[in-house]
């Protein structure tokens, strides 16, 4: 009924069985180099080929999967852990020095140009995968804190709020219960979109070499690596770059199609 | 020969019909009434007139507009018939027209449309039909912009587009549903005269029927997408056939019966007409003092040195309810009455007097145990509850002023019971309720707690009238079971009259009149409450027998 909703999740749930196929088993082991192999076109043995070490690009792609997941999920989790109660706390004191502090704190961090924020960071604290997770997390907090705090304003003005307040309940009490489960749709499909620019972020970064480390895999790094042999073996550079498209399409997919589902302004209309 | 001819109008959206077999004639010149309740097929009426029905929807039967069949008509040919011979005009000023666009261009627009006229040319015809609608230069120039206007103000101006080219015919769709009474009156004055002088056939869509009963030559009643009673309007009201026109006729004047039990009914027996004092009980121990509250807006600074200008939104208003009493509070928008509402709730401060409930004094940090002593039941039925939780936690909230009982789900049972739902609707969630039952959960919602005062803030406005009746019954067989006191706050005299003993009338921050309600209805003290009795739309006297307008 839905074609992108259901294309767009068949594309993240194979991006999220491959990272968790890959934490018990690859076709190959994704750092064993042999050298006599390298730089193989796809075959029975090798689907996806070997790269210029003679790693199995198919079993580096899996593990890859788990770096850039796990990377943009905790980097969502700081978003919506630090932004979505940022963003109440602002909507529930509307105007107020509170509000000002909060929001204004979230357009300096929006000012900054996340680039340079991860060199500083990585600078500061040496190139890794947690490292990138801290950059791309702190990015998320002002998009969340957002989101939450324009929903919950048009709530608070509702006569179901002013029911709760007669009955004696306090502003961050009311946050909890009836303003929080009321924007969880917008959460859900912001989430879904901060996630996929979470994945092309990690992999900006693990591109510039700020991201993953070796040995960890990394789609961004796979693409760094092969782009002085793109002409050499162009299937080196199009694995981890189809993979990289193809998640973050997916991603995008699934959060339009959620919020098409979710509203229900949208609801019951076929597209 | 007629100007708008209806027959056999059916409309269906996928397997639901919306409108069966209507037939309806307009003749230039008449007004006609279109009367029914919410889902009745009106406004789809008057969409499938107009060429507008949403897509999807499938029309049979046929629509003559002038001797034209309308159904049928390609896009290009209906474009040309709007608005040309055909106007119409909707039920929400603020969002009829275009903000970004001054009154005078969006006047202009339709006549350039459809005139071919110059920018200049078009502008001049439209200062002539701004003119024409009250809105006369040189307080209203043409490049004002609808924010600045007031609701009654853009009304008027969506009127002069409908009327902008002389359409034959003229729709007007609940277009005071949205006014104060004041402004309603004289909107009202302003379409009936139009219609009447530029003989215009007039469709006047309302569910209130004192707006047609005063205005319309005939009048027709909707029902379920039929029509089920038309004719002239005074031998309608006077003798009215179908038994619904005759259940809206008793519940557009319906007040509550007295109660079938309870002591105060049986005290005054001798007394021989109804009023509601017999059940309101009071007994002169004050339950809510209000002195002197004053409440201060401040509004932008008009330039960056100025003092703050302050709006006095509650100026000085002192007044005492009594346990067990029902006092009205009538008031038109912006009169004061929603800050007044929210600082006797304990919700916004004070900057001046005081709000004493028994002994508590209200204030934003007031205890809660203190607080459990006054509830309140909203006026949008959708708004007033979390769409998330089920029904019984929501009609439980007011339990956290209390501590929740142990049995707080045989109180929800028997607070459902009360206001006359199933104790197994707790299960439910809130969608699945029509208006007036979420207003019956609201009132449920307010009693759990069993205050001493409930404020119902505009409570019965959005409902249908047999609805309202109903909710008024209840509130009165509530009150006089539980000797609560009530806050009725409404801008609908009618309402007020029907169920108060004790009115306040509320003018720009300050009461203007206070005393017993029949007292202030038949004999009004002051200006300004003359001035809103005068313009509440009213079935004439005499036009419906005794039995239906006290029933």
């Amino acid at each position: 009924m839905r074609p992108a909703l259901i294309l767009g999740a068949v594309l993240s749930l194979t991006a999220l069985a491959a990272a968790l196929v890959s934490l018990v088993w690859t076709p190959w082991d994704p750092t064993a180099m042999t050298i006599s192999a390298r730089l193989q076109g796809p075959s029975a043995a090798h689907w996806a080929g070997t790269d210029h070490f003679g790693r199995d690009i198919l079993s580096m792609l899996m593990a890859g999967a788990r770096t850039s997941l796990a990377v943009a999920l905790v980097a969502v989790g700081i978003g919506v852990g630090l932004g979505v109660p940022l963003g109440l706390t602002a909507a529930a004191h509307r105007g107020s020095w509170l509000d000002e502090l909060i929001m204004r704190g979230n357009d300096l961090i929006f000012a900054f140009p996340a680039l340079v924020i991860a060199i500083l960071i990585t600078a500061t604290f040496g190139p890794s995968a947690t490292n990138a997770i801290l950059a791309i997390g702190i990015f998320n907090i002002p998009v969340f804190a957002r989101v939450a705090r324009a929903g919950a304003l048009s709530l608070w003005t509702l006569d179901f709020i002013r029911a709760a307040r007669v009955a004696g309940k306090g502003r961050a009490r009311i946050s909890a219960e009836h303003i929080l489960p009321n924007i969880a749709n917008l959460l859900i499909v912001q989430g879904t979109i901060q996630f996929s620019l979470g994945i092309l972020a990690e992999a900006g970064l693990s591109y510039v070499g700020l991201g993953a480390q070796p040995p960890t895999a990394s789609w961004g790094r796979m693409l760094a690596e092969a782009q002085t042999m793109v002409t050499l073996a162009p299937h080196v550079a199009l694995f981890p770059g189809l993979a990289i498209v193809f998640t973050v399409l997916g991603l995008n997919l699934l959060g339009d199609g959620l919020r098409d589902a979710l509203d229900p302004r949208l609801r019951g209309r076929v597209t | 020969m007629s100007l708008l001819a209806l027959d056999a109008l059916s409309v269906r959206i996928g397997a639901r019909p919306i409108l069966s077999e209507v037939a309806l004639s307009l003749a230039p010149g008449e007004i006609l009434g279109l009367v029914g309740e919410s889902g009745s097929g009106k406004s789809m009426t008057a969409l499938a007139v107009m060429g507008l029905l949403p897509e999807g929807a499938r029309v049979t039967g046929s629509v003559r507009l002038d001797g034209r069949e309308v159904l049928g008509l390609p896009e290009a040919a209906l474009n040309r018939m709007r608005g040309a011979e055909a106007g119409m005009i909707f039920q929400e000023p603020m969002t009829a027209l275009n903000p970004l666009m001054s009154i005078g261009d969006q006047v202009a627009e339709v006549l350039r449309i459809h005139g071919r006229m110059s920018r200049a040319e078009a502008l001049e015809v439209a200062r002539e039909r701004l003119d024409r609608v009250g809105l006369t230069a040189p307080r209203f120039p043409l490049s004002l912009y609808p924010h600045e206007l007031s609701g009654g103000q853009r009304q008027r101006v969506a009127i002069a587009l409908a009327i902008a080219l002389r359409p034959k015919l003229l729709i007007a769709d609940e277009p005071t549903t949205a006014l104060d009474v004041t402004t309603q009156a004289e909107v009202l004055r302003l379409i009936a005269g139009l219609a009447r002088d530029e003989g215009m056939g007039l469709m006047l869509i309302t569910h209130d029927l004192a707006v047609v009963a005063g205005m319309a030559d005939r009048v027709a009643v909707m029902q379920g997408g039929r029509i089920v009673e038309a004719g002239p309007t005074e031998a309608l009201f006077r003798a009215p056939k179908a038994p619904y026109t005759r259940d809206l006729l008793r519940a557009a004047t319906h007040r509550p019966a007295p109660p079938s039990q309870g002591e105060y009914l049986n005290q005054e027996k001798d007394q021989p007409a109804f009023s509601w004092q017999k059940y309101s009980k009071s007994d002169g121990s004050a339950l809510l003092t209000v002195e002197t509250a004053t409440r201060i807006y401040r509004l932008p600074r008009p330039s960056p040195l100025a003092p703050h200008p302050e709006l006095r939104a509650v100026d000085g208003v002192s007044f005492t309810l009594d346990a067990g009493e029902s006092l009205g509070l009538v008031g038109e928008s912006g009169c004061g009455k929603s800050t007044l509402t929210r600082a006797i709730l304990g919700l916004d401060p004070l900057q001046g007097g005081a709000i004493r409930l028994g002994d508590h004094l209200v204030s934003p940090e007031m205890p809660r145990a203190a607080r459990a002593d006054v509830q309140v039941v909203f006026q949008d039925p959708y708004g007033s509850f979390n769409p998330r939780q089920r029904v019984e936690r929501l009609v439980a909230e007011p339990f956290h002023l209390t501590g929740r009982p142990t049995d707080w789900r045989a109180r929800v049972a028997e607070a459902l019971r009360e206001v006359g739902l199933d104790p197994a609707d707790g299960r439910r969630f809130i969608h699945e309720f029509s208006g007036g039952q979420r207003q019956r959960l609201a009132i449920a919602r307010a009693l759990i707690i069993r205050p001493k005062l409930i404020v119902l803030d505009e409570a019965v406005s959005a409902l249908d009238v047999r609805v309202r009746a109903q909710v008024l019954d209840l509130l009165a067989e509530l009150q006089a079971r539980h000797g609560l006191a009530y806050l009725f706050i409404s801008h609908d005299l009618s309402v007020v009259r029907a169920v108060t003993s004790r009115c306040l009338i509320m003018q720009a921050g300050r009461i203007v009149e206070e005393g017993p309600t029949e007292a202030l209805f038949t004999a009004p003290h002051h200006e300004y409450t003359r001035h809103l009795l005068a313009a509440t739309p009213r079935i004439p006297a005499g036009w419906m027998t005794e039995e239906e307008s006290l029933s």
